[in-house]
């Protein structure tokens, strides 16, 4: 298609996300602008669990995570023209949607109540376990386990709670009882340091 | 650059700052393409740590996200195609930044009738990527007071809770935004007043009794009347002049 050699040049499209067999999300996304409701659902197959187990984790009760992800899901559809392969993967750009609608649902007043019936059922000592076990499923896994492990204690638990946990840096301040206004710079010390640990582009 | 929000880009690539912030750090991120390239990164690196996470949904979620799509109109680009000989990144990238340049400069009353044309339009909320889409997004009017030129901040810190007043003369709004408050007493309300010059104390509205982690409410008043707010314990339901001394008060100066 004619228009869309204009955005070809230099975007390696498929990203790190393509693997070979796997169908290209990006190429997905652009069909999907166009109305190809086909396109949409093997991008949904493609991501689905990616997308929903994020939300899981974050918003933890199924029934809402389903609601949430389907959310998340409408959005990619009315915006995914809005993708923009220079400023990130298509995975990386789904998943933010994603997290974003799911922090939005814990921090609204109706889910609070449900949620933390659920929270108290779950210590957060095994929330760090689970995702280490999870990890280690593979190699990709590992990696990140690794690089998890580079971190100090706190930028590893302010990381969790804000992104896992859907927490404000205000709160995981004092969760982990740590000065207000630091949590937010050991989130960002952590991340960057991990994205230099994977080996990511800055 | 402002080195202070420049240190906000991690906890927002993470979802983890209160609208507030969040509001201030896009402001300053739709002019600052150093953040916009931070954020991206540390988002990059947020989604590793997902590897591990990936559940399959129920399988009736398919269905249902596959019927409804059909019902929904996929929006256009967000910038228009580059003229021909102009398809270079960096000429794309300079195309968005203006776009970003004009949206910054909307009046209030634009952004007020945008808004509500966008909330016709939208079906739940939009992730706002200043970079990435030139519609105006859904407004709430927290956010619209929030991001108004003339917006004022007023914060204080009480007991591990903060309270936040954001006051828009322009739009004659104020908002309250208050982080890990704890419930009012049984049969007790938090109250907001407005201060007139005068220092008579004029209510503004009722917090939600429970406890919540974020609460955000649009104060009842012509904002830019006054020179003050207080918040102070009151008989559920509230009192028409305050009968308790204020457990906080803020001055707009």
């Amino acid at each position: 298609m004619v228009v869309m050699s204009a955005f070809s040049p230099g975007h390696p499209a498929s990203g790190e996300n393509a693997a070979p067999g796997q169908p290209d999300l990006g190429d997905l996304l652009r069909a999907s602008a166009r109305g190809d409701e086909q396109a949409f659902a093997e991008l949904y197959d493609a991501t689905s669990a990616r997308l929903y187990g994020l939300v899981l984790r974050v918003v933890r009760d199924p029934a809402q995570s389903e609601e949430v992800t389907q959310e998340a899901f409408l959005e990619i559809w009315r915006s995914c023209a809005r993708f923009d392969a220079d400023k990130g993967s298509p995975m990386s750009w789904m998943m933010t949607i994603a997290h974003r609608k799911a922090v939005d649902r814990v921090r609204s007043a109706e889910a609070a109540t449900r949620r933390d019936q659920t929270y108290e059922r779950t210590s957060r000592e095994r929330d760090y376990d689970v995702t280490a076990e999870q990890a280690e499923r593979d190699l990709d896994g590992q990696r990140v386990r690794r690089a998890m492990e580079s971190l100090t204690e706190t930028q590893r638990g302010a990381i969790q709670l804000a992104y896992f946990g859907g927490y404000t840096h205000t709160e995981v301040a004092a969760l982990l009882g740590i000065p207000l206004g630091t949590a937010k710079t050991r989130i960002r010390d952590g991340l960057i340091r991990l994205r230099d640990t994977l080996g990511m582009q800055s | 650059m402002n080195a202070d929000i420049h240190g906000l880009s991690g906890a927002y690539a993470v979802d983890a700052l209160d609208d507030v912030e969040r509001a201030e750090f896009e402001r300053h991120l739709a002019q600052c393409p150093e953040c916009q390239a931070e954020v991206e990164s540390l988002r990059a690196a947020a989604v590793e740590l997902t590897r591990g996470t990936a559940t399959p949904p129920p399988a009736t979620l398919r269905a249902s996200v596959l019927g409804q799509i059909s019902t929904v109109r996929p929006l256009p680009p967000a910038n228009p195609l580059p003229d021909a000989g102009d398809t270079t990144d960096g000429a794309r990238t300079g195309a968005g930044v203006v776009t970003l340049e004009s949206r910054r400069r909307r009046s209030p009353l634009t952004w007020l009738v945008a808004a509500a044309a966008a909330a016709v339009l939208a079906i739940g909320g939009l992730v706002w990527s200043p970079w990435s889409a030139d519609e105006p997004e859904q407004l709430t009017a927290t956010e619209q007071v929030i991001r108004a030129k003339d917006a004022q901040r007023f914060e204080k810190v009480i007991d591990g809770a903060k309270a936040t007043i954001v006051r828009s003369p322009s739009l004659g709004k104020a908002v309250i935004i208050a982080d890990n408050m704890p419930a009012a007493p049984d049969g007790k309300d938090f109250q907001v007043w407005f201060q007139n010059p005068d220092g008579e104390m004029v209510s503004a509205g009722l917090m939600p009794h429970e406890a919540r982690p974020t609460v955000s409410m649009v104060l009842n008043g012509d904002a830019s009347k006054f020179t003050g707010a207080g918040i102070t314990v009151e008989p559920a339901g509230g009192s028409p002049a305050p009968t308790s001394e204020p457990i906080v008060l803020f001055e707009f100066s």
